[in-house]
């Protein structure tokens, strides 16, 4: 027990007294990789700082990386890794930050500069779990980005126009699982009773395939509206879909369906009592 | 075959996989020189299938592959799962009828989309669709 306390009391003095070298080569090491996307000032006060917690938390005697005193070091990375995570770094890049200081103390070995085969592998080890560490906290960080973007997109993807007084319409763009069906019927019902439209109009354009789930779908949601009141028309039904809506063998029933939108809107407007007529009086 | 990516077997477990199939089939579609209506065609035969395999199979894996015949091109996907089994397959494949919430129409209109389509299941041994289509 008192050699592993002296060769540990060995490596934070080491990392006391090289402190200045081996931060200078661990901020030269870390910035190559990164090809200048951080600046070297930004780099060095990071990991100058984060030097500062690792010194402290080896100077407590304690080498578990995952213990009370490394806490701070834990936050300080997870701090960082989160901030490369969400600016678009590889993991690589993110981690290659610890992984760097060990590259530095090697060397300060290499050139025999007091440092034995113990602290070596002590430092090694440490390093090697703040490393896996900071990928954690990367991956932890990208996660909660992609709920994010996920969340988003469940929104961005389902707007309601106002196509016409009285008459709305609901561009579907991409795959129509029952999540999206519910924000899409809840923001069209919503928005019935909010401008009083009679006329609802699902345009289904952008929608790559309408397999059965998706027909069954659109279908309550066209039920729906019609217990409010409004009528609705489904537009957009490319003929490689109509195809196999029917080979599939469904039915829209009485549901007024559409090639176009624009289809869909005549139609509407016809139903509301609006003629269009053209300004030198032909139809 | 040989080629290697002229195959790929993809776990079903969760309704994200089911639009993984769905992309998988239309590149093999593509690659197979499936024309637009008969990509569209597979593409939604196979989405049925592969829901029928999560709900109804308790989930499993799908089997996708370039086929060759000749000088025709094709794309064959193979459904398989441990679930209960299908007891009655006249009844499943019956328009309209369906032992869960569903329209009662992925089965039955999934065999109309194809050109070939193999039912194997047994009550309490699993099941096994295998679907394929042919470029024209």
């Amino acid at each position: 027990m008192t050699t592993e306390s002296g060769r540990s009391d060995n490596l934070a003095a080491l990392l006391r007294d090289r402190a200045e070298t081996l931060t200078a080569r661990w901020v030269e090491l870390s910035a190559a990789p990164l090809k200048g996307r951080l600046s070297v000032a930004e780099l060095d006060r990071e990991l100058t700082e984060l030097y500062s917690v690792l010194l402290a938390a080896v100077e407590t005697g304690n080498r578990d990386a995952h213990g009370s005193a490394f806490a701070d070091v834990r936050a300080l990375l997870s701090d960082i890794s989160r901030r490369r995570a969400r600016a678009g770094f590889t993991p690589t890049e993110t981690a290659i930050g610890v992984f760097a200081l060990k590259q530095a103390f090697f060397e300060l070995v290499d050139r025999a500069e007091g440092a034995g085969l113990g602290d070596v592998v002590v430092l090694s080890q440490l390093l090697d779990a703040l490393g896996l560490w900071t990928f954690e906290s990367y991956a932890r960080a990208r996660e909660e980005v992609i709920d994010e973007q996920a969340e988003q997109l469940l929104e961005l993807t389902t707007p309601v126009v106002k196509l016409w007084d009285g008459v709305l319409a609901v561009p579907l763009v991409g795959t129509l699982d029952s999540a999206r069906t519910q924000v899409v019927m809840e923001k069209l019902l919503e928005s019935l009773v909010s401008t009083g439209a009679a006329h609802a109009i699902i345009d289904i354009t952008g929608v790559l395939a309408v397999d059965t789930q998706v027909a069954q779908h659109l279908l309550k949601t066209v039920m729906a509206a019609r217990l409010m009141g409004a009528e609705c028309t489904i537009s957009g039904i490319r003929p490689h879909i109509a195809q196999t809506i029917v080979g599939l063998g469904i039915e829209f029933g009485d549901i007024p369906t559409k090639a176009s939108l624009a289809d869909a809107l005549r139609h509407a407007l016809k139903r509301s009592g609006v003629d269009f007529v053209r300004a030198d009086g032909r139809r | 075959m040989t080629d290697p990516s002229a195959r790929e077997d993809i776990p079903i477990t969760a309704d994200e996989d089911v639009v993984r199939v769905r992309q998988v089939v239309r590149a093999y579609a593509q690659r197979a020189k499936l024309g637009l209506v008969d990509q569209t065609k597979l593409v939604t035969a196979t989405s049925e299938l592969a829901r029928n395999t999560l709900i109804y199979g308790g989930g499993g894996t799908a089997t996708v592959r370039l086929v060759t015949e000749g000088r025709r091109q094709g794309v064959s996907a193979r459904f398989h799962d441990e679930g209960p089994g299908i007891p009655d397959t006249e009844l499943a494949l019956t328009d309209g009828w369906t032992s869960g919430g569903g329209m009662g129409l992925g089965l039955s209109g999934a065999r109309r989309l194809v050109d070939e389509f193999e039912l194997d299941t047994e009550a309490g041994r699993g099941t096994t669709v295998t679907v394929v289509k042919w470029s024209r």
